[in-house]
C-alpha cells in the first residue's frame, strides 16, 4: 500500500496537475473524475426534473376525474419524464460511474480521448434544454410518448421538433463517450491487465458501448425519418405515399431494445463488483458472468418485435420473437445464479450498498420475471399498453437501474470525497426506497392485469384504491430521495475521513492501489499486474 | 499483451473546443427547429450555430494538428485514434443501415402489402404494388433514375478515386511528397466531380423525371439514402482538402500520419456505401 502511494504522488507535480480555478474547472475540464462527477450531478438534476414530472402523473391519478392537468399535458409530462429519466438520468449516470471508474480500474492516466470525453458531457445541457424548451413552445409539449410512434408524432406540434434535435443531440453524446469508453479499455490497460482479468464493471461497459455505439444511429435515423416526414414531404411512415408506421415501430425497437440493456448491463457490473465487496469471496463464475453479458447484449439485437405483437405481424413471426425473447431469460438467470452464489458461505454485512444490491437482486429479479410473463405472445396481447407493462419496466429500470446506481454511490462515495457517508441515514434512504417502491409499482400489476390502459389522465372507478396507494408511494419515494441529496451533501462537507479501502472485501485498482481521496491523475506510470 | 500501456500518453491541457462545440450545437438544435416551424430568428440562430461549428471545428483540428506534428502523439496515442476512428465508422454504417433497412421494409412489405387482395378491397382500389412505386395516395407519376448513365460513371468515379488516394498513401510512404500531393488532388477531384453530378443529377430529377422527395417510397428513399451519401462524400471531400493543405505544409511522415489515415478509411467507408446504393437504389 505504501509503495503504491509512493507512485501515485511521485507524478502529481508535474504539469498535468495543472487545472484552471472555478468555473472554468468544470467547462474546460479535460480529467476524468471532474467529468465523471458532473455527469452525476447533471443525472441527479434531470433525476429530480423527471421525478417532478412523475409526481404530477400521480398527482392527476390520484383520484379519478380530471382534477389537476389538461389531458394534452399529462401526455407531454408522460413522454417527457419517460426520456428525461432516460437519456437524462440513469444513462448519464453510469457513464458518470464510468469516467470515474474505468481508467482506475484498469489503471490508465485518463480516458483515451480526455477533450471529447468533456464535448461528450457538455452536449447534455443544450439537449435538457430543448427538451425542457419544448414545453413553452406552441401547443405545449409533444405528448407522444418516449417512442414518439408515428403517426401522432408526424403530426405533433413544433415541440416535436426540438425533442427530435434534442434526441439527435444526445445520441451524439452518446456515441462519443461509448467511443472513448471502448477505446479506452481497449488500448490503455496497465500491462498484464489482460481483458479477462478486468474488474466487471469494465467488461459491463464495454458491452454496453458497443450497444450503443451500434444503435445510437439507428435512433437518429428513425427521428431523421420523422423530421423528414414531418416538414419535407417525405412518406416513410405514411401508408399513403407506400410508407407504414409500423415501420417507424421497427426502427425504434431495433434501437429501443438494445437501449434497456444499454440501461441494464452497466448497472449490472456495478452489482458485481458490489456483492463480492461485502461477502468478502470473489465474484463466483467471472467467466460465465462476461459470457451472459455478451450473450445478453447479442439476443437483444433479435428480439425488438416483441414490443409490437400488437402491431400486426405474422403468427411465425410472433413465435420466433417470443421464443427469442425468452431465451434472453437463461443468461439473465446465469447472472443472478452467480450473484447469489457469490453470497453464499461469504461472510456478509450489510451496509448500505450492500442493501441496495440486495434490494437490486430481488427487485430487478421480479421485474424480469414480469418480464418473462409479457414476452408470451398471447398474455402481452391481453397486458400491451396496461400498467403491467408500466410495473414492470419500472421493477427493472427504477429498482434494477437506479437502486444499481445508488448501490455504486455509496460504494465509491468514500474512494470519490475522501469521507464517509452517514451510515445509518443511508440504512433510512435504502428501506425508504424500497418500502416507497414497492408501495408505487406493485399494485400497478394488480391495475395492469384488471385491464388500466397506461398513457391516460382518467381511468374508471374500480381503478381508484391502487391508484390511491401508489400515488402515495410514489410522493414517499420522491420524498425519500431528497434524505439522498441530502447525505451526499453532508458526506462532502462534514463526512469522517474516510480510509483507502473502508470496505474489507473490495479487490479491484482503485481500492488496493490508489489512496483515499483518488488523486488528481491516478496512474500517470501504470501498475503492473501480475 | 501487444498494447502496453506506457507512462507518457498525451494527456491534453483544459481546453475551451468542447464547450465552443456544445454552444454550436446548441444554438443549431434551437436553430434548425424554429426554422422548420417557420418561426421567428430561425435562420439567424442557425447561421450563428454554422458559424461558431466551423470555428470550432477549424480550432480544434488545428490543435491537434499541431501536437501531432509536435510529437505529443506517441504509439499508443496512434492507437488510441485508430480504434476511435474505426468505431465512428461503425456508428455512420449503422446510420445507413437504418435507411437501407427502411428501403428493404418498403420495397418488400409495406408496398407490396398495399397492394394486396384486401387492401385493394378496402382501402385502395386499383393499386399496383410495382417497384419502383410512390404509393397508393400519390396521383402524380415519375420516371425512376436509371443506373447505366451517370450512376454508373459516378460509380466508376468514386472507384478511382478510391484508387488514387491509395496511389496517393504509398507516395507518402516513401516520402515522395509530389507523388503523394498530387494523388490527393486527383482524389478530389474526381470526388467534386461525383459531386457534381449528383447535383446534375438532382435537377435532371425534379425538372425532367418528376422525381422528387415527396414521390412516396421510391422518393423518400431515393433522396434520403442519396442525399445522406452526398452529404457524406462533402465531408469527405472537405477532409481531403484539410489533408492536401496539411500535406503541402509538410505534415505527416512516412511512419506517422494517422491523419491521412483516418481521412482515406473514412473515403473508402464512403465508396462502399456508394457500391451498396448504386445496387439496390439504382440497379435493382
Amino acid at each position: 500500500m505504501d509503495a503504491a502511494h509512493a507512485q501515485s504522488h511521485d507524478h502529481s507535480h508535474d504539469d498535468h496537475g495543472h487545472k484552471p480555478s472555478g468555473i472554468m474547472r468544470w467547462v474546460k475540464s479535460t480529467n476524468h473524475k471532474d467529468i465523471g462527477t458532473m455527469y452525476l450531478w447533471f443525472s441527479f438534476c434531470m433525476f429530480l426534473v423527471g421525478g417532478v414530472m412523475a409526481l404530477i402523473i400521480r398527482s392527476e391519478l390520484f383520484q379519478p376525474g380530471l382534477q389537476i392537468v389538461r389531458p394534452d399535458f399529462f401526455n407531454s409530462m408522460t413522454t417527457y419524464h419517460g426520456l428525461i429519466m432516460v437519456f437524462g438520468a440513469i444513462m448519464p449516470a453510469f457513464v458518470g460511474f464510468a469516467n470515474w471508474l474505468i481508467p482506475m480500474q484498469i489503471g490508465a492516466p485518463d480516458m483515451a480521448f480526455p477533450r471529447m470525453n468533456n464535448l461528450s458531457f457538455w452536449l447534455l445541457p443544450p439537449a435538457a434544454l430543448l427538451l425542457i424548451a419544448a414545453q413553452f413552445m406552441p401547443g405545449g409539449g409533444a405528448g407522444v410518448g418516449w417512442t414518439m410512434y408515428a403517426p401522432l408524432s408526424t403530426q405533433a406540434g413544433p415541440a416535436m421538433d426540438l425533442t427530435i434535435f434534442a434526441v439527435h443531440t444526445l445520441g451524439i453524446s452518446s456515441i462519443m463517450g461509448s467511443i472513448n469508453i471502448i477505446t479506452t479499455i481497449l488500448n490503455m490497460r496497465a500491462p498484464g491487465l489482460t481483458l479477462m482479468k478486468m474488474p466487471l464493471f469494465c467488461w459491463t461497459w464495454l458491452i454496453t458501448a458497443y450497444l450503443l455505439v451500434a444503435v445510437m444511429p439507428v435512433l437518429a435515423g428513425a427521428v431523421t425519418m420523422t423530421l423528414t416526414d414531418r416538414h419535407f414531404g417525405t412518406h416513410f411512415f405514411n401508408a399513403a405515399g407506400g410508407g407504414d408506421p409500423v415501420l417507424y415501430q421497427h426502427i425504434f425497437w431495433f434501437f429501443g431494445h438494445p437501449e434497456v440493456y444499454i440501461i441494464a448491463i452497466p448497472a449490472f457490473g456495478v452489482v458485481s463488483q458490489v456483492i463480492p465487496a461485502f461477502s468478502r469471496k470473489p465474484l463466483f463464475g467471472y467467466a460465465s458472468m462476461v459470457y451472459a453479458t455478451a450473450s445478453i447484449a447479442i439476443l437483444s439485437f433479435m428480439v425488438w418485435a416483441h414490443h409490437m405483437y400488437t402491431s400486426g405481424m405474422p403468427v411465425e413471426a410472433q413465435l420466433y420473437f417470443m421464443y427469442a425473447t425468452a431465451l434472453i431469460a437463461v443468461p439473465t438467470g446465469v447472472k443472478v445464479f452467480n450473484w447469489v452464489a457469490t453470497m453464499w458461505k461469504g461472510s456478509l454485512t450489510f451496509e448500505t450498498p450492500m442493501l441496495f444490491s440486495l434490494g437490486f437482486l430481488f427487485l430487478f429479479t421480479l421485474g424480469g420475471f414480469t418480464g418473462l410473463v409479457l414476452s408470451i405472445t398471447p398474455v402481452d396481447v391481453q397486458l400491451h399498453d396496461t400498467y403491467y407493462v408500466v410495473a414492470h419496466f419500472h421493477y427493472v429500470m427504477v429498482a434494477g437501474a437506479l437502486f444499481s446506481a445508488f448501490a455504486g454511490i455509496y460504494f465509491w462515495l468514500p474512494k470519490w470525497t475522501g469521507k464517509m457517508y452517514n451510515e445509518t441515514l443511508g440504512k433510512w434512504h435504502f428501506w425508504l426506497s424500497l418500502v416507497f417502491f414497492n408501495v408505487t409499482f406493485f399494485v400497478q400489476h394488480f391495475l395492469g392485469l384488471a385491464g388500466m390502459p397506461r398513457r391516460i389522465p382518467d381511468y374508471a372507478l374500480q381503478f381508484a384504491e391502487f391508484n390511491m396507494i401508489s400515488s402515495i408511494g410514489a410522493f414517499g419515494f420522491g420524498l425519500s430521495q431528497l434524505l439522498f441529496l441530502y447525505i451526499v451533501i453532508k458526506c462532502i462537507t462534514s463526512g469522517e475521513k474516510a480510509p483507502d479501502k473502508p470496505w474489507e472485501g473490495a479487490d479491484s485498482l482503485e481500492w488496493t492501489h490508489l489512496p483515499t481521496p483518488a488523486p488528481w491523475h491516478s496512474f500517470e506510470t501504470p501498475p503492473v499486474i501480475k | 499483451m501487444s498494447n502496453q500501456a506506457s507512462g507518457n500518453y498525451y494527456l491534453p491541457q483544459p481546453s475551451h473546443w468542447p464547450i465552443v462545440a456544445s454552444i454550436a450545437i446548441g444554438f443549431l438544435g434551437f436553430g434548425a427547429s424554429f426554422t422548420v416551424n417557420h418561426m421567428p430568428l430561425g435562420y439567424a440562430l442557425l447561421g450563428i450555430g454554422f458559424l461558431i461549428l466551423f470555428f470550432m471545428f477549424a480550432g480544434w483540428f488545428t490543435a491537434v494538428a499541431h501536437e501531432s506534428e509536435g510529437g505529443n502523439y506517441n504509439k499508443q496515442v496512434d492507437i488510441s485514434f485508430r480504434w476511435g476512428m474505426s468505431w465512428f465508422i461503425f456508428s455512420e454504417v449503422m446510420f445507413f443501415a437504418a435507411f437501407f433497412g427502411a428501403l428493404f421494409y418498403m420495397r418488400s412489405i409495406s408496398v407490396p402489402d398495399l397492394g394486396s387482395l384486401t387492401h385493394q378491397e378496402f382501402l385502395w382500389p386499383g393499386f399496383k404494388a410495382d417497384w419502383p412505386a410512390t404509393g397508393p395516395g400519390i396521383k402524380e407519376t415519375f420516371s425512376p433514375m436509371g443506373a447505366w448513365g451517370i450512376p454508373a460513371l459516378n460509380t466508376a468515379l468514386l472507384l478511382t478515386s478510391g484508387v488514387t488516394l491509395t496511389w496517393a498513401h504509398w507516395g507518402l510512404l516513401k516520402n515522395n511528397r509530389t507523388h503523394l500531393i498530387w494523388g490527393l488532388v486527383l482524389t478530389i477531384a474526381l470526388g467534386m466531380i461525383f459531386l457534381g453530378f449528383q447535383i446534375y443529377e438532382y435537377s435532371h430529377a425534379y425538372s425532367d423525371l418528376n422525381l422528387k422527395m415527396t414521390m412516396g417510397a421510391y422518393g423518400a428513399t431515393f433522396f434520403m439514402l442519396t442525399g445522406f451519401h452526398g452529404f457524406h462524400v462533402t465531408v469527405g471531400t472537405i477532409m481531403l482538402w484539410v489533408i492536401l493543405f496539411r500535406s503541402v505544409a509538410g505534415h505527416f511522415k512516412p511512419d506517422n500520419h494517422f491523419g491521412f489515415e483516418g481521412v482515406a478509411w473514412y473515403w473508402h467507408f464512403v465508396d462502399v456505401v456508394w457500391l451498396f446504393l448504386f445496387v439496390v437504389v439504382y440497379w435493382l
